[in-house]
């Protein structure tokens, strides 16, 4: 028992405080792409451009992703009627389909003590009737297509749908190839599109905090967390 | 067996094509399973489609004990004497060769859909019917009071899609049957399409925890191909980055080991930790996973003597802090208690079946790429090999903690030390008509990437060999025996990627 309170003592609070402060990345951290580009299609890597440490890219609709100047319009909170609903409370039910398992990776990161997913009310689900929305990653390849369809039909309305990753929203690395799809964007209605290979765990947090209207979009941060 | 050592193959070692031996197909699938006999192991085995309208069968076998790869193959038509049935650890490459070129194993014992997709690597004007992708025959055991329990493909958690099915008499797991393809996203054709830019990005996505691994198998081959010298100090930054990648995922799954037995302290202390290393990760490459790191020639990204201090007081910090989340797990009684004696694996099946990684070194057989096949400064920077002896979940999870210290220790060495000159050099055109393999032991085991150019230098064919796709069958075989209840802890022991194995 003493060694575990020791150990606990040792290892002290460690859990971000993001919103309230900003998140500072390290130099070479690829965030939004400094010129033209749609970040949608974009994989991040250093031969693609130059990139800003800025982590915030998430957006309401497909077409904000393509920009041309680098700036992107930041997602908007959900109407009054349906942000009432879930703004305490918001089940998601993740669906994997065809995917490298880097965005998972990352969804799974949100809910470690750092980022600390459910002190914002929102939770992974084991089954989709218990959910609120579903959470896509992958190019949507043909294995997974029917799955992915049955899944959503099985969450209740009013449902979200929100697209994570290069690979949900444009098929990513693998686009052009017979076995995938370019995302979840055909299939289903999305709600909120995540850019990044992966997105870096705020950037996903960033985003359900906007689309839930628990992020002034007006604010600006004058502390930083440093992340490293 | 000097046939097979006969072109001189070697990881990293580029030989001529022509140079292979091609035998009639019986004696071929002799050659492979004499070979197995005398101790080899089946590191490839696939087709690659020839301009007569029938498949070439390249077998690449490893040894061990010699450092060295031995290489046969033989020609064949629409159909072939399966190897299976006397040399099992064809098994799965067998299926495989059967749904990517059409080609029929005669006699192979459990002749399913793999990854349930149509050939992509058929000779020109060779045509076979399409089977329908959700038709799959599972194995059932009928009985009074015996039940059947089916899982997947959508997951409870935040996991990759796949199918269990079990046949269970009451909580106790008689069989397993495990069902893949459904992250199947055709990564081996785009390889061979794509271009070398785009397919180091492809290769990134292999598998999304194994970003170093794969990139640095692709990079692998490709510069056996090229005829590239890769310098010291790139050598040395993508071996830092292969061991914190190493780091990251050894410590995560212990924590999520914890978590399946509701150990909550070590859970979240180790999943944060994790968290650490992929930082430390992004601190080096911009990306939490390494990606833009690993490139033909070398790395992309050098470190300044002001980073590489940095990066080490960060790591031995993260030692400081591990250390006792790490004996507050593994010393809790009850911990220890649940961990042993669950999913135990062989030694036997181990051998039989050619499984690698943690698995294989849990049950006293010490594989290691690094140091079987060492390539880049592990030929210089010796890590030694961790091996437990039980099989079961703890010898897993131990084998894992010891790797951890000595990756940790091998890191800290390393930045402390760092070659100096380029971190990158040209990689040219590839040369045409030559055959390399690089592998790489990844943090799951051995990754093979095997790829052939065509008379013009282009990529003829590129084949991949995950970790995972060896030790599902390991996951397979541990559960019978086992309640269902243990399950989800003998799964996360093993924490094998379906990406990396649906390809």
């Amino acid at each position: 028992m003493l060694t575990w309170l020791r150990t606990r003592l040792q290892q002290g609070i460690r859990t971000i405080r993001f919103p309230r402060d900003g998140a500072d990345f390290p130099e070479r951290f690829r965030g939004r792409p400094q010129a033209s580009s749609d970040l949608g299609a974009c994989l991040f890597s250093p031969e693609e451009g130059r990139y800003n440490r800025d982590y915030r890219m998430a957006t309401s609709t497909r077409d904000a992703l393509v920009t041309a100047t680098g700036e992107v319009e930041l997602a908007h909170a959900l109407d009054e009627r349906v942000r009432k609903l879930f703004r305490r409370s918001l089940r998601l039910r993740s669906v994997v389909a065809g995917s490298c398992n880097g965005c998972e990776a990352e969804l799974v990161a949100l809910g470690n003590v750092v980022f600390d997913l459910s002190r914002f009310g929102v939770q992974f689900v084991a089954s989709p009737r218990h959910a609120d929305g579903i959470v896509v990653t992958g190019a949507v390849n043909r294995n997974m297509r029917r799955a992915l369809e049955l899944t959503y039909e099985a969450v209740p309305p009013p449902k979200l749908v929100i697209a994570v990753g290069a690979c949900a929203i444009s098929g990513g690395p693998f686009a052009g190839s017979p076995e995938v799809g370019t995302g979840v964007g055909g299939i289903l209605p999305v709600d909120l599109w995540v850019p990044g290979c992966p997105p870096h765990p705020l950037t996903t947090l960033d985003g359900l905090l906007r689309l839930l209207g628990a992020i002034d979009p007006a604010e600006s941060k004058d502390t930083v967390t440093k992340l490293s | 067996m000097s046939l097979l050592r006969e072109p001189g193959l070697r990881n990293r070692r580029a030989i001529p094509f022509a140079a292979i031996a091609v035998e009639p197909v019986e004696r071929f699938g002799q050659s492979v399973t004499d070979a197995v006999a005398g101790g080899w192991r089946i590191a490839s085995l696939f087709g690659t489609p020839e301009e007569s309208g029938r498949t070439r069968l390249v077998a690449i076998l490893a040894d061990d004990a010699q450092g060295e790869l031995g290489v046969t193959s033989a020609v064949v038509g629409d159909r072939y004497p399966a190897l299976t049935p006397a040399c099992p650890q064809a098994h799965a490459f067998e299926r495989e060769l059967a749904e990517q070129c059409g080609v029929l194993p005669e006699g192979h014992p459990s002749l399913k859909p793999l990854r349930r997709h149509p050939p992509d690597h058929l000779p020109a004007g060779r045509h076979v019917a399409v089977s329908d992708r959700e038709a799959y025959p599972f194995f059932q055991i009928a009985g009074d009071e015996v039940h059947e329990l089916a899982v997947g493909p959508v997951h409870a958690g935040v996991i990759e899609p796949g199918h269990f099915r079990f046949q269970a008499h009451g909580e106790q797991v008689l069989f397993l049957e495990i069902v893949l393809g459904y992250q199947h996203r055709g990564v081996e054709g785009l390889l061979e399409r794509v271009g070398r830019e785009r397919g180091m990005l492809v290769a990134e996505s292999i598998a999304g925890d194994t970003v170093i691994g794969h990139g640095g198998a692709y990079c692998g081959a490709l510069e056996a191909l090229a005829g590239t010298r890769t310098t010291p100090r790139g050598q040395t930054i993508r071996a830092i980055a292969l061991e914190l990648e190493r780091l990251a995922n050894h410590i995560g799954d212990l924590g999520a080991i914890a978590a399946d037995i509701a150990f909550q302290p070590a859970a979240s202390y180790l999943g944060r930790m994790r968290g650490e290393c992929l930082n430390l990760l992004m601190t080096l490459s911009g990306n939490r996973y390494g990606r833009g790191l690993v490139r033909p020639g070398g790395a992309a990204f050098d470190l300044t003597p002001a980073m590489a201090a940095e990066m080490r007081d960060r790591l031995q910090r993260l030692r400081a802090e591990l250390d006792p989340a790490l004996t507050l797990l593994f010393e809790t009684a009850s911990v220890q208690a649940r961990l042993e004696g669950v999913g135990v694996v062989p030694r036997s099946a181990c051998v039989e079946y050619g499984f690698v990684g943690p698995v294989a070194r849990a049950c006293e057989l010490p594989r290691d790429v690094r140091h079987d096949h060492p390539w880049g400064i592990f030929r210089f920077a010796h890590i030694p090999v961790a091996t437990m002896w039980a099989g079961d979940v703890l010898a897993r999870a131990l084998v894992r903690r010891l790797e951890i210290q000595r990756s940790l220790e091998f890191t800290i060495e390393q930045l402390g030390a760092l070659p100096k000159g380029p971190v990158r050099v040209d990689c040219g055109p590839l040369r045409p008509s030559e055959l390399a393999v690089a592998m790489v032991e990844g943090w799951r085991g051995e990754i093979v990437h095997v790829v052939i150019t065509d008379d013009a230098g282009r990529v003829r064919r590129h084949k991949v060999t995950d970790p995972s796709f060896h030790n599902w069958t390991a996951l397979g075989l541990a559960m019978p025996g086992n309640e269902i209840s243990d399950f989800p802890l003998c799964n996360k022991s093993f924490n094998l990627s379906y990406a990396g194995h649906d390809l």
